[in-house]
């Protein structure tokens, strides 16, 4: 775990809506740290899109199985702020 | 009249959802059409200036995210959003509710052209000015051919059979009757019909380099079938998708629209330039009447391709005449106010003529001023014909060759 | 074509076939009863950038394999394959001048069209995506054809002398198996007596091999591209993209039987579902395919018990492979572990659309020889995958009745039965 996240929920809100758009019935502005990413309305495919817009805009390189390793945003999160603290 | 119309139907049309440069909705497209209003504009999606083509039916912008759940806004090209603000009207029409039915009853066959074109734009653009990474995973399937049949078929839970098929611009009516062959086959309703358009730069080339695109700037000028004047043809976004039912299915669970039976169908391919042979399109109308069981006679108002190129109406105008003998049969082309729709065309001819059916009146053909083929063709022009209409024959053709004609008729 | 099928009946006449490891039938069933595999790294273009590398890719030489210089520049790679193909199938048969126009048809299915073209073309117009060129005649003249995937089907039907019925049918990768099953119902139906069908696609080329890096459901195995494609085994990670063609000649049986023409198989039984789940997801249950599978027997009046062989979907993705051994077991019972399953897959790669028509075609080629071609690369079973995919070595086997299986995106699963030639009336 990076010292210093860099990587925070809200961009991560972000960019899912961005890449993978927004289950009307799912509030992502609520507390969905540890909600699954199946229960927000993501599967897979919105999951690949918004990894590998992470890997580009903050230039990680996440673990070849991300999307099956990540089930919650938390565990996401993990993992993108533990890639940047090892790139640092 | 050998039978048309005096049995009772196998199956029956109980559903129209439609989309159109004139309206999102089967009934705002319905009354621009007897008003005679065109959504023929200069195209306004992108700038066409240097085009040797700029005017389009072009769908107005409208908030999509008020029809589309969110989830597939990111996924989906331009024409499948349409497709499936269509798919929920037609399916909404026909008070049908799938995921009440059978687990298989249900099915989807919808007609296309080039895919979601301009999604694939967008990605390919990604790929060659940024690199492969850029590429959206929605890519492997947001641009393919039957994206509208998978997207319906999962918004409604769908589980029958399920296709998409290509035949340029007469696709549409190929599909309405693979739809009806799994009907007779046992499936209780399909949803089917074809919403189309491919407005973007990329795209737009592709369209001119087919030869057959009306150079005119003028919206009220650029696509004149059966006019001395026409010049090409201009094309729009948007078509129709329509629910068919097994007609016992449909009486048993109530539904409350019947607007009509495809009687008859069938299809035809020129053959080869220079083989010295006959042009396939007379023979697909005679072979659609003949499997309606009916005679020229009993048609009362024929939907033309009207491809607005000169040569194709005149062969048109002279398989129509050779057929119903001349001026025998009141002829339309309301697309005249819309474009061709690519694959969204003929469904939405097939609507429309169901609408006609209901209504008792034809639809108009716009901005005609000076008739080509008067001495063949009885168009009905500028302003709707109100008469009794109890049946349609509708004419499309794909470039190529593809010629399909498909008959409906009031569900008695 | 559930429920079509009293009467008219529809056997395969002739098979023509561009596949990876060889142009023409016999090359191709060499192949694939010697369970050699033709994947390799990426030749088509600098694969360098992406994630998976690697390929079945075809030797396919246009001016060997019979196409004028005009062809080949004209045509996009699918149309030429599709055009190889047909006229390799037309002279098997011998159906040409046989067939009356009118009664004779083209349906050809394909997932990606000219893929390969348009991504070539787009990247000129744009100067590689740089900027937008208005020049509105840079490019190929023949943009056009590539737009729309049906001007395949328009040079296929002059080719035939085909005046009848003429299209695509397009299901994403369960094209190739739809495509038959629908020319099967127009000549069923009474729309045609004959119709060349069959499925093609080339898209090895940038654009389909980053969409499927996007989604990693390509192998990342670039080290030993030759063994990469591995259905079923516990170690495959993903499936090899492929390209190829085969068509047939579709023909009415009793029309058939008028020239004495020789017949492959009949084309018994074929259904197809939806599984309205996800447009690339597959639900564990494998429920559709089952019910397909069910529905395309029921047409052809079989029970499972009497399913020689399997043509598996088998394309080496743990989703597929484990779904599909699902659908299996549920729609052919505790048969299931007795039928030969093999995936074709292993050697020749995942040619999206066209490999259902590759499939059918081995199909065929599996009941006129007897013999079930292997699983490749097949040598430790993922546990969850439990029936008898016929590791590595073709197998002797009689064949009266084959099935096919079919799964792609959009959520299409598909059956088709190919039933050994009927007898004579007589």
């Amino acid at each position: 775990m990076a010292p210093f996240p860099t990587f925070t929920t809200k961009q991560l809100v972000d960019l899912l809506r961005e890449c993978a758009g927004e289950d009307e019935a799912v509030d992502l502005d609520g507390d969905i740290l540890d909600l699954a990413f199946t229960d927000l309305g993501y599967d897979s495919l919105a999951l690949f899109n918004t990894v590998s817009r992470i890997e580009r805009d903050y230039a990680v390189e996440l673990p070849e199985d991300v999307v099956g390793e990540a089930g919650t945003p938390r565990q996401l999160l993990d993992l993108v702020n533990a890639g940047i603290a090892e790139r640092v | 009249m050998s039978g048309g119309g005096t049995a009772s139907p196998r199956h029956v049309i109980t559903g129209i959802g439609a989309v159109a440069p004139t309206g999102l909705t089967c009934a705002d497209y319905w009354s621009a059409v007897l008003r005679g209003e065109s959504g023929i504009r200069t195209l306004t999606r992108f700038d066409p200036s240097g085009y040797s083509a700029t005017v389009a039916g072009e769908i107005p912008e409208y908030t999509a995210s008020r029809y589309v759940p969110g989830r597939l806004l990111p996924q989906t090209d331009r024409m499948t959003r349409l497709a499936l603000i269509a798919a929920e009207e037609a399916l909404a029409d026909a008070g049908a509710d799938p995921s009440a039915m059978p687990p298989f009853a249900c099915g989807a066959v919808t007609a296309a052209s080039a895919g979601g074109f301009e999604f694939g734009q967008k990605e390919l653009e990604a790929l060659w000015s940024k690199g492969g990474k850029y590429v959206s995973a929605y890519q492997s399937f947001a641009w393919f051919y039957p994206v509208n049949t998978g997207q319906i078929s999962i918004r409604h839970g769908l589980r029958g059979p399920g296709a998409a098929v290509v035949a340029e611009q007469a696709g549409g009516l190929d599909a309405i009757a693979k739809a009806r062959r799994h009907i007779r086959s046992g499936t209780p309703l399909m949803v089917t019909g074809g919403v189309d358009g491919s407005l973007s730069p990329w795209s737009w080339l592709c369209l001119i380099r087919s030869g057959r695109m009306s150079a005119s700037p003028d919206p009220e000028a650029a696509f004149l079938p059966f006019d001395r004047r026409a010049q090409g043809a201009v094309v729009g976004e948007g078509g129709a998708l329509l629910v068919m039912e097994d007609a016992e299915r449909a009486r048993e669970r109530g539904a409350s629209h019947r607007y009509g039976e495809v009687a008859g169908y069938a299809a035809t391919f020129d053959p080869r330039p220079g083989s010295g042979r006959p042009p396939g399109l007379r023979r697909a109308i005679t072979m659609a009447l003949a499997d309606a069981g009916m005679a020229p006679a009993d048609v009362d108002v024929v939907f033309a391709d009207a491809y607005g190129v000169p040569a194709l109406d005149a062969a048109e105008a002279e398989a129509l005449a050779g057929v119903f003998g001349p001026r025998g049969v009141p002829v339309t082309a309301p697309k005249t106010m819309t474009g061709r729709l690519l694959a969204g065309s003929a469904p939405l001819d097939v609507a429309t003529a169901l609408l006609s059916i209901r209504d008792g009146v034809l639809p108009p053909t716009v901005h005609v001023a000076s008739p080509a083929h008067e001495h063949l063709l009885d168009l009905v022009r500028d302003a709707p014909r109100e008469q009794r209409v109890s049946s349609a024959l509708v004419v499309s053709r794909g470039q190529g060759g593809f010629n399909s004609a498909l008959v409906v008729r009031a569900a008695a | 074509m559930e429920g079509i099928s009293e009467g008219r009946r529809v056997v395969i006449t002739g098979i023509g076939v561009v596949s990876p490891g060889g142009v023409g039938r016999k090359q191709y069933w060499q192949l694939l009863s010697a369970g050699r595999t033709a994947t390799r790294t990426i030749s088509l273009f600098d694969a360098a950038p992406f994630r998976s590398r690697v390929a079945a890719e075809c030797d396919f030489d246009p001016a060997a394999a019979g196409l004028s210089r005009r062809q080949a520049r004209q045509w996009d790679r699918t149309t030429q394959f599709a055009v190889v193909a047909a006229r390799e199938a037309l002279e098997d048969s011998g159906v040409l001048g046989q067939s009356e126009p009118y009664r004779t048809g083209v349906m050809m299915g394909t997932a990606c069209g000219s893929t390969m073209s348009l991504d070539s073309e787009y990247a000129l117009v744009s100067d590689e995506g740089k900027s937008w060129l208005v020049d509105e005649f840079h490019g190929s003249p023949y943009l056009y054809d590539y737009f729309v995937p049906s001007s395949m089907a328009a040079e296929l039907a002059w080719i035939c002398e085909a005046e009848g019925p003429v299209g695509v049918v397009s299901t994403g990768c369960t094209s190739g198996v739809d495509v038959l099953g629908h020319a099967a119902d127009l000549i069923r139906e009474g729309h045609a007596d004959v119709i060349t069908t069959g499925a093609s696609d080339a898209a090895i080329s940038p654009i389909t091999v980053a969409c499927f890096d996007a989604i990693k459901a390509t192998t990342a195995r670039n080290d030993t591209p030759e063994t990469a494609s591995r259905p079923f085994d516990r170690t495959r990670n993903g499936f090899v993209l492929g390209e190829g063609c085969a068509v047939f000649v579709l023909e009415e049986l009793e029309h058939a039987r008028r020239r004495d023409a020789r017949v492959y198989a009949e084309v018994a039984g074929h259904a197809s579902r939806c599984n309205a789940y996800s447009m690339t997801g597959l639900s564990d249950d494998g429920l559709e395919m089952a019910d397909a599978v069910t529905a395309a027997l029921d047409m052809a009046r079989h029970d499972p018990a009497e399913v020689d062989y399997v043509n598996a979907h088998g394309s080496a993705t743990k989703q597929n492979d484990r779904h599909e051994t699902n659908a299996l077991k549920r729609s052919l019972g505790g048969h299931a572990y007795d039928i030969p399953v093999s995936s074709i897959k292993s050697m020749i790669g995942h040619s999206l659309g066209a490999i259902g028509a590759l499939e059918t075609a081995a199909c065929a080629l599996a009941i006129e020889h007897s013999v079930v071609p292997p699983t490749a690369n097949l040598h430790e079973s993922d546990p969850e995958c439990d029936l008898d995919y016929v590791p590595l070595v073709a197998r002797e086997h009689r064949i009266a009745t084959a099935l096919s299986v079919a799964s792609g995106f959009g959520g299409f699963q598909s059956a088709l039965v190919l039933d050994a030639p009927p007898r004579s009336a007589a």
